[in-house]
């Protein structure tokens, strides 16, 4: 197979990440009538390969070696670059997860690629990918053109694309050989899952998300409650970090993570630029905080002037009772 | 130990952003332009380890004359040296190619680690660390909120944070990282060493002069084509809370009927 879209499979304990999904429904409108193939790097390891034909791959090309059985930037470079070498696809997707991130440059230098991150929107215009990314805190929408000429490639967020409805079609699975040489000089000694309940917020649907307005530590309990009902992840604004209310792993914003959920509750949170950096691209937004001149109700679609401790509370239950009597 | 760290000024975050009416770039009259929050976090970590380990911390900038006041800046934090390479034919590089000038200034030193921030705040790209660890032939570590550097100085064991995990990796020195803005609390520069950065030479290179062929370079890949302000969210719907109750309302009937998640 010469050219086609690629998508590099993003997983998490094994499981495909839904992210990859979305990158697959994308890979299918940009190439048209050619190929999609799925990239599944450290082997199937209980992934149903055939499947992904159901979102859109033609192909998945399998590389398995011991070296590649935990992610490193250096063996993963290191066993796609013959096979990028050799096959020459148009466009490579990759999913911007801690790991694609990490990875993505590094292979784009090793295999004389141009590389754009943070795609929310891509479309191909005579031969180049055009992408449009956030800027300066959200303050800038950049329109970022890559050359032809070259391997396209792109660092998608999640959730910006849909998972393209399922069909009933099954992709050819090949298995591809790695170079014996494949290895890392770093080394994992171990990954550490992090103790919290609920999904993780940048893939979370639903973002229940505190501020300064918490006022205590104690109170991320009522966001926990609410976010467990709605089936969504917490999160925070810097605030709370930095008080050591919540740890790092919580925050959305400039300096934490970027979510684009469906909907975003923004609890106690004023909507400082860095904040909105984070969380702007989230299709609903609604927020609650007692001062009606935050800056974060000019970007909610639903904003409510009010007491958090008052409101939380009976939100949450009205979501159980809800959720009890079935839709 | 020899360590670099790689800067970039950037606008200040809170500063308000004027799009150029041709889309060309901001306006950057009047902005405030500061040294890149994360690069802070890098300069602590490599003075850190420079006060356990001697040595010496050299800072490292591809950026327009102006940029010497961000390197500058890290001076006053306590580095030792500073080198920016400015040329108005780096004016629309790309990444990969900033990072090529800054692998071709930093190889000849051959320093035990090479440490950036994760990302800069202006354009968000996180692109030029991993890529200059590719170019330096470095192993690498992104995006690290954790690190112990071996007393023997051989290894680091570093803290990455993935999507609700931690990766705790090992890597052997040299090597290249970019930081987390947990990693640690960058120091503020102190009076004494405002008024040494203040005598510092900071030598600006042409490529020639960093020894760079500029032909080797080539071409940018990705081009920043155009500047636009975000679109505007229309305007929403605003329920007074005083009735939590009401209020309660108002937001399950969103969730259920717009949102369409209830």
């Amino acid at each position: 197979m010469a050219g086609g879209i690629w998508v590099l499979v993003a997983r998490e304990d094994g499981a495909v990440r839904r992210l990859t999904y979305e990158l697959l429904g994308k890979a299918r409108e940009l190439a048209g009538q050619g190929r999609v193939a799925a990239v599944l790097v450290g082997g199937e390891g209980g992934v149903d390969a055939e499947a992904l034909g159901a979102y859109g791959a033609d192909e998945v090309l399998v590389l398995a070696a011991p070296a590649l059985a935990a992610y490193t930037a250096e063996a993963y470079t290191a066993a796609l670059l013959p096979l990028l070498a050799q096959e020459r696809p148009e466009v490579l997707l990759i999913g911007s997860t801690a790991q694609g991130r990490d990875l993505a440059p590094r292979l784009a230098v090793r295999a004389g690629a141009a590389i754009v991150t943070d795609c929310q929107t891509l479309a191909r215009e005579d031969g180049a990918l055009v992408a449009i990314r956030p800027m300066y805190t959200r303050k800038a929408i950049g329109t970022v053109r890559l050359l032809p000429g070259r391997l396209h490639i792109a660092v998608v967020l999640p959730g910006v694309f849909p998972v393209p409805p399922r069909r009933d079609r099954r992709a050819e699975v090949r298995r591809v050989p790695v170079p014996p040489e494949v290895g890392s000089r770093a080394r994992v000694r171990e990954v550490r899952a992090l103790e919290r309940e609920t999904v993780p917020l940048t893939e979370a649907d639903i973002v229940v998300s505190g501020g300064r307005g918490l006022r205590g530590p104690e109170h991320f309990a009522l966001l926990e409650e609410l976010a467990r009902a709605l089936g969504g992840a917490v999160g925070s604004s810097r605030p709370p970090v930095d008080s050591g209310w919540v740890p790092h792993d919580y925050e959305i914003g400039q300096t934490g993570k970027t979510v684009a959920p469906q909907v975003y509750l923004a609890v106690g949170i004023s909507g400082a630029p860095q904040h909105l950096a984070g969380m702007s691209g989230s299709k609903h937004i609604i927020a609650i905080n007692k001062d009606p001149q935050a800056p974060i109700f000019q970007v909610a679609d639903l904003g409510v002037v009010g007491d958090l401790f008052e409101i939380v509370p009976r939100l949450t239950a009205a979501v159980r009772r809800r959720k009890q009597a079935g839709p | 130990m020899e360590i670099v760290v790689c800067i970039k000024q950037v606008p200040d975050t809170e500063a308000p952003i004027r799009i150029r009416p041709d889309g060309s770039g901001i306006d950057e009259t009047g902005v405030n332009l500061v040294m890149n929050y994360y690069d802070e976090h890098a300069t602590e970590a490599a003075l850190q380890l420079r006060e356990r380990f001697g040595g010496t911390v050299t800072l490292v900038s591809v950026g327009p004359e102006r940029a010497r006041e961000a390197l500058r800046q890290g001076l006053a934090m306590g580095a030792d040296e500073a080198v920016l390479v400015s040329d108005p034919r780096l004016a629309r590089a790309d990444h990969l190619q900033v990072a090529r000038v800054l692998a071709a200034v930093i190889a000849p030193r051959r320093p035990d680690l090479v440490i950036c921030g994760k990302l800069s705040t202006d354009d968000n790209a996180a692109l030029v660390g991993p890529a200059l660890a590719a170019l330096l032939d470095l192993p690498q570590a992104t995006a690290v909120s954790r690190l112990e550097v071996a007393e023997d100085a051989t290894h680091a064991l570093v803290h990455r944070e993935l999507e609700g995990a931690v990766e705790v990796l090992e890597l052997p020195l040299p090597a290249l990282l970019t930081v987390e803005r947990n990693l640690n609390e960058p120091r503020y520069p102190s009076l004494p060493g405002i008024m040494k950065a203040k005598r510092k030479e900071i030598p600006v290179l042409t490529l020639e002069a960093a020894g760079i062929d500029p032909e080797a370079l080539g071409t940018p890949g990705a081009v920043l084509e155009r500047l636009a302000p975000p679109p505007a969210r229309p305007p929403g719907q605003r329920v007074d809370g005083q009735d939590p109750d009401a209020a309660v309302e108002a937001i399950v009937r969103y969730l259920a009927e717009t949102a369409k998640v209830l």
